[in-house]
């Protein structure tokens, strides 16, 4: 029997997969999730079924991960699907973010909680426009861990020679960018080469598999590094009991005694105690979802921030951003939009965007507005003062979302800028 | 690991808390549903640590279809009055709906009458905004693409195509007239995680979770445990032995698996080691390939 502790205590990792269907995505997630024994007997039983139906003489994997009617019927993806699994190491919470439809605006919100983005390239096609979207967007959303997989290697063969000069295209490519690093595995997701298995085709790479890379890499814990950010949900109070305040830490370490500023008021004040529930603790971190008791009576609510003296965040009503556009009807100047950032929510105004990013060739194009998965850098005018981090800096109080006022869809993802 | 690191158990926590704060906080008039299941009672605890020391601040629902196993019934009484919950419970008394036999509490017609009309008729009556329900994306293939915060048209109608996309932990909670919103904290979550969120938490649930001798018939590939909804029909044959329940309905079309696991390690023992799905027992997922998707978009949750 397997060791119930040594279960929980895996860490948690959480990948975005972006590629098309062409590129044999659906075919290496499943592929992944058959080799690590997450796929259950009925379920591989009913995609046998269909696979039987179809006419296929093996089982096709990629059926897998196609979720909607809809999607099998045109055998596209629609929209981002989450998926789950466990290495003997660690919970991965895959985003499978499709690479047709809508690719931007799926692969902004994938990538968004990512500690990992894994892009798929096909071996006979290499460095494509698509690909290129793709890494562009991974360095916008300050992925820290960027894998390429160059799949379909069987079919040129196997050939190193092929992977060495993908891999020097990327490179020359990324120079472009904002990244510092990428990793690049030779793959055949159909056959299983360099996934959990290493295969025998190709002697010639010695670097790790998909799952030794999934296993190596290192996620989210720098936040504990970060400056305390610890923005107020709700304020709760038992009978008879002082005020508690919760909210999720999302970034820095708190200790009971700790002194600390509430913003915007400025009032100065300690911990006197911290909770999960009704457990006690004596500090907490980055991730946790707590509630906190304060040594003296002040006024705090939601929307209000715990951080430290000498730990400021920005504070404007006047911020800079990367806007990733994505509703169905464009930015529209003097429209009212909501901006959501950390546990606030208040109007806004876009006065100007200063240009638009043609993500194909990075060119910085003028515009007037920004349509449907357009990314664009804007200028925001909010009607209360907003306290913020650069997102490059803290990715959860740096970013934010805009609702529209009168339809209530979410039409954008913003990323503040420094 | 480190004192700093979480493990991913204390992250889905986290998470989960996150999330039901957050509604409570931007909704004016939330409720959760109480299935009394495993994953309610997971749900039930991550509310409770949510908003302590105050009580939960709104109300159960749970949706009686009449047919559910007693023991059901017995725990979510004596559960929610020990826990000094809330608790509404919500029937469909309409004709149609009391005519349905047990032997057709497999069927679309049932699910709807049954589970999907009364919920939404509930949610009508006491002007609920958003609704608390434990669903995981793991299940069911359809719910793999479901939204943490899920909207619902004026007719509880769920439109997979036209989602709104989900950012870091910024939820969007703001609705148009009509509209209400389904909330799933433990989308995130798997089978195995809850139960050990079960074990680590001492949580009670449902006696019929563990291993017991009891009486069963084989009907339609599945274990019905014989009790009042479930009676022996001619021919079949009556099979007495160990069986347990990983998932729980109404007793006339959930199956019960042959199981040993009378304790919690027994149990998460043989979960992480299963070869089907917990909801290969569920008549309901079967019949039709687009079966869950169907019902969740006519407002099933």
């Amino acid at each position: 029997m397997q060791d119930i502790k040594e279960t929980i205590d895996r860490d948690l990792l959480w990948l975005a997969t972006a590629g098309s269907v062409d590129n044999g995505k659906s075919t290496l997630i499943g592929r992944l999730l058959h080799d690590c024994h997450a796929i259950y007997q009925d379920q591989l039983s009913s995609l046998e079924k269909i696979s039987f139906k179809k006419g296929l003489s093996e089982v096709d994997l990629s059926l897998l991960t196609d979720g909607l009617s809809a999607e099998r019927e045109q055998g596209i993806t629609i929209d981002v699907a989450y998926r789950y699994f466990n290495t003997d190491r660690r919970r991965i919470i895959i985003a499978d973010v499709p690479g047709h439809e809508q690719y931007t605006r799926n692969m902004v919100t994938g990538c968004s909680n990512a500690d990992a983005v894994l892009i798929l390239m096909d071996a006979q096609k290499g460095l494509t426009t698509q690909s290129k979207r793709h890494l562009f967007i991974a360095s916008m959303m300050k992925i820290p861990n960027i894998l390429i997989v160059v799949n379909k290697m069987d079919a040129v063969d196997y050939r190193q020679d092929v992977f060495a000069k993908i891999k020097q295209d990327c490179l020359s490519y990324i120079s472009r960018l904002n990244i510092k690093e990428v990793d690049f595995i030779p793959v055949s997701a159909i056959k299983g080469d360099m996934v959990v298995f290493r295969g025998e085709a190709m002697p010639w790479y010695k670097d790790t598999t998909i799952i030794e890379y999934l296993n190596k890499i290192k996620v989210s814990l720098s936040n504990n590094e970060d400056s305390l950010r610890l923005p107020i949900q709700l304020t709760v109070r038992g009978e008879g009991e002082p005020r508690c305040y919760t909210g999720k830490m999302e970034s820095g370490v708190l200790k009971k005694g700790d002194e600390v500023l509430i913003l915007p008021s400025k009032i100065k004040t300690a911990i006197k105690a911290i909770f999960i529930g009704k457990k006690k603790l004596e500090m907490a971190s980055a991730g946790q979802s707590v509630s906190v008791m304060l040594v003296d009576e002040v006024d705090v609510g939601r929307g209000d921030l715990i951080v430290r003296q000498s730990e400021l965040p920005e504070k404007a009503n006047e911020i800079e951003a990367m806007l990733c556009w994505m509703d169905n009807n464009p930015l529209e100047m003097g429209r009212s939009y909501l901006i959501k950032q950390m546990n606030k929510t208040c109007r806004v105004d876009i006065s100007n965007v200063s240009y638009r990013v043609n993500i194909d060739n990075l060119y910085h194009e003028s515009a007037a507005s920004l349509r449907l998965n357009e990314i664009g850098r804007v200028f925001v005018k909010t009607n209360n003062e907003l306290l913020f981090d650069a997102y490059e800096d803290n990715k959860y109080t740096g970013s934010f979302i805009l609702i529209d006022e009168i339809n209530k869809s979410t039409v954008a993802a913003g990323i503040i800028l420094n | 690991m480190s004192e700093y690191n979480l493990n991913y158990l204390e992250k889905l926590e986290a998470e989960s808390i996150h999330i039901i704060r957050e509604a409570a906080a931007e909704f004016q008039n939330p409720v959760m549903l109480y299935s009394i299941g495993k994953d309610s009672s997971v749900l039930l605890r991550l509310a409770q640590k949510a908003f302590y020391p105050a009580k939960i601040p709104f109300p159960l629902l749970h949706i009686d279809t009449g047919y559910k196993f007693r023991e059901m019934i017995e725990f979510r009484d004596y559960y929610t009055k020990k826990i000094a919950a809330n608790l509404i419970v919500h029937k469909n008394e309409e004709a149609t709906a009391l005519a349905f036999k047990p032997e057709q509490a497999h069927t679309d017609e049932y699910i709807y009458y049954k589970k999907t009309k009364p919920l939404l008729e509930a949610i009508k009556k006491h002007d609920f905004d958003a609704a608390f329900g434990g669903a995981r994306r793991e299940e069911e293939k359809s719910r793999a693409k479901e939204r943490i915060f899920s909207i619902r048209d004026a007719n509880g109608v769920w439109d997979p195509k036209n989602q709104r996309p989900e950012l870091w932990h910024l939820y969007n909670t703001k609705l148009k007239e009509g509209q209400t919103a389904r909330i799933f904290p433990l989308s995130n979550w798997t089978e195995a995680d809850i139960w050990m969120y079960i074990k680590q938490e001492d949580i009670e649930i449902v006696p019929l979770y563990f291993a017991k001798r009891q009486k069963v018939v084989r009907r339609n590939n599945v274990f019905l445990r014989l009790d009042e909804f479930v009676q022996v029909k001619e021919g079949e044959e009556v099979i007495e032995g160990m069986f347990r329940y990983r998932t729980l309905g109404c007793s006339p079309s959930t199956g019960a698996v042959p199981s040993e696991a009378i304790t919690l390690e027994e149990i998460i023992a043989e979960v992480i080691s299963a070869k089907n799905s917990e909801r290969e027992n569920r008549a309901i997922d079967y019949s039709s390939e687009n079966s869950m998707e169907q019902k969740k978009k006519e407002g099933y949750f």
